[in-house]
């Protein structure tokens, strides 16, 4: 086994016995890279150098630990990468878009700050501003599904999903405002964390939808996505609606089973226009989790349905207000053409903003523009208090709901770009987790056509724990942990 | 509804956009099919339902009054398109173009 495949629990044990050192992990990950980056393109940039210093300095710290020095944290010299929406002090931080190709943020977001003693390989790719599932809206190119190069990747998180499937890093950092990092974990097969709105600050992270938008984390198991969420997460003050609760021993909970746990069954999950091989391999990995001792129950979620509708007024209205700061002034693009403010402006913008980030900022301005507030805007978070009110209801009778994360497996590229609104689908049922603010999880639970298929768990709001012993043991039950992505050899 | 390439000029104008005629259709068309598929909420009954803004309800988180470094003037500057010392440099905001 080559330490590029080493998991994060793997790698730490290895560092920590001095199997192998965190500059020997970098360079078989960087050779990983080397061999295959140029087909799966995930990266927006990477940072060799910086990468060697980082590891040889944790090479130090864990051999002084060995020496009877104090233990450092586990990720210390982990390779990871960070979705290029995450702040990183000194390194440019592009979202995927002209506006801001040359931006380099004077400060560090809060989850890169948490992470200071881990080995840094890159930025990864994303589709512009975060608005996409598919990377095709990146304004430098799209990256590759490792498990087969003619599919996507999903996205918006695609890029880091992608390298930890490839075998380029042990974990990588995603946002999630609608299933940014569920749907393309799905499509990559490797589980992907979405955590309780406010368990993650979200310091430094350029905001989309503010009441929406959470950090977490991929990696190509559940125990590993359970150490570095503990890592990432917990309250800062920096960030004001981040949570002062405790963050739960989840590693733990990954070994504590399922006896006596009340899953959800949402039939509304498993109505039309879900794939038949999908519905087949969720309902397997629901089925062994009763052979596990857990108790299936039926739930209905009747309006999520309408959860998208919904999603898609609320995120675009926040879009269309924080995307109001990229103005040409104090970063980012400027057309240094205009004579006055106002057509600089909107020369920047036309110029700086690929078609997806403009169409949501026009239909955000509309729905809250003078005339429409309350017909599409208020009506939306109308409906967001209703969906929550029966997710309340769901989480009487159990306490995960289960489904698919996504209707099908990876679409081919081009598929979907002429009609925003069948890109927008591949979110359905991630996108409710978001609007009320609960932890969901994407794990792998098989292969149809080649292509892995997602399951997707959700709990009640800063119940993590739970999610993650349910999650562990659908792991089990599917063999899949550790698995790389097959198509990129 | 009917969006129309008026009003996609008039959301262009506040969204601080600019859109030729051939972008104005196509977006007016777009804008239209979605508008057209978030009209199903009137589906959902929200009577007597109070808008969830905000997934946590938090009430006015505050913290103390403590003064704490913040970026220095360089760092604020470092990423300006145009500036002029320790200044932004803007493009005219007042209408005076017979001055200098």
């Amino acid at each position: 086994m080559e330490l590029y495949e080493f998991g994060v629990g793997q790698l730490a044990e290895a560092f920590e016995k001095g199997i192998a050192s965190p500059s020997e992990a970098l360079s078989s990950v960087l050779e990983r890279i080397a061999g295959l980056e140029g087909e799966v393109r995930a990266f927006l940039l990477t940072d060799e150098e910086g990468a060697r210093k980082a590891a040889a300095k944790a090479d130090g710290l864990w051999l002084a630990a060995r020496k009877g020095g104090t233990k450092p944290s586990a990720l210390t010299g982990m390779p990871f990468v960070l979705k290029d929406n995450i702040c990183t002090k000194g390194t440019r931080t592009s979202c995927g878009s002209r506006m801001l190709e040359n931006f380099v943020p004077p400060y560090d977001a809060t989850v890169a700050v948490k992470l200071a003693g881990s080995v840094l390989l890159g930025k990864s790719n994303m589709d512009e501003f975060a608005m996409g599932s598919s990377t095709e809206n990146s304004a430098f190119g799209p990256t590759k599904n490792p498990w087969d190069t003619r599919a996507v990747p999903g996205g918006s998180s695609g890029g880091s999903a992608a390298c930890v499937s490839a075998g380029f890093a042990p974990f990588a950092l995603g946002s999630d405002t609608g299933g940014s990092i569920r749907q393309p974990a799905s499509l990559c097969g490797v589980v992907g964390l979405k955590p309780t709105y406010g368990r993650v600050s979200r310091y430094g992270l350029v905001a989309f939808g503010s009441s929406l938008d959470q950090i977490g984390p991929f990696a190509r198991s559940v125990e590993d996505a359970a150490m570095v969420f503990e890592a990432i997460a917990g309250h800062d003050p920096k960030d004001s609606t981040s949570s002062p609760r405790p963050v739960p021993d989840v590693r733990k909970a990954c070994s504590k089973g399922v006896k006596g746990m009340r899953i959800g069954l949402p039939k509304e999950y498993f109505a039309n226009g879900l794939d038949p091989e999908v519905r087949d391999l969720v309902m397997k990995a629901v089925l062994r989790l009763k052979d596990e001792g857990a108790e299936i129950v039926e739930v209905s979620l009747p309006s999520s349905m309408y959860g998208l509708a919904a999603y898609y007024l609320a995120a675009t209205a926040e879009a269309s207000s924080n995307l109001a700061r990229f103005d040409g002034i104090r970063y980012g693009l400027r057309d240094l053409g205009a004579k006055d403010v106002v057509s600089a402006m909107k020369r920047t913008r036309s110029q700086g903003f690929g078609d997806e980030v403009k169409r949501r900022i026009m239909l955000g301005t509309y729905v809250l523009s003078a005339g429409y507030y309350e017909a599409y805007y208020n009506k939306a978070l109308k409906v967001r208090r209703v969906l929550k009110d029966e997710f309340d209801e769901a989480f009487a009778k159990c306490d995960a709901i289960a489904g698919p994360t996504t209707p099908e497996v990876a679409f081919r590229f081009g598929e979907r770009t002429e009609h925003p609104l069948s890109m927008y689908m591949s979110d359905i049922y991630t996108i409710t987790a978001n609007l009320i603010g609960i932890p969901a999880i994407s794990v792998p639970c098989g292969l149809s056509k080649g292509l892995p298929v997602g399951l997707q768990l959700a709990a009640r709001a800063f119940d993590e724990e739970t999610l993650f012993a349910a999650a562990a043991e659908v792991e089990r039950g599917s063999g899949f942990a550790g698995r790389i992505g097959g198509g990129a050899r | 509804m009917g969006i129309g390439r008026d009003e996609v000029m008039r959301i262009a104008e506040l969204a601080r956009l600019e859109f030729g005629e051939e972008d104005a259709a196509k977006y007016a068309k777009e804008l239209d099919l979605i508008l057209g598929y978030v009209a199903k909420l009137e589906e959902v009954g929200t009577e007597g339902k109070e808008a969830l803004t905000h997934a946590q309800e938090l009430v006015n988180v505050m913290r103390d009054d403590v003064p704490v470094e913040g970026l220095s003037q360089e760092q604020a500057l470092m990423n300006a398109p145009a500036r002029k010392g320790e200044f932004f440099l803007v493009p005219r905001i007042m209408d005076n173009s017979d001055e200098d």
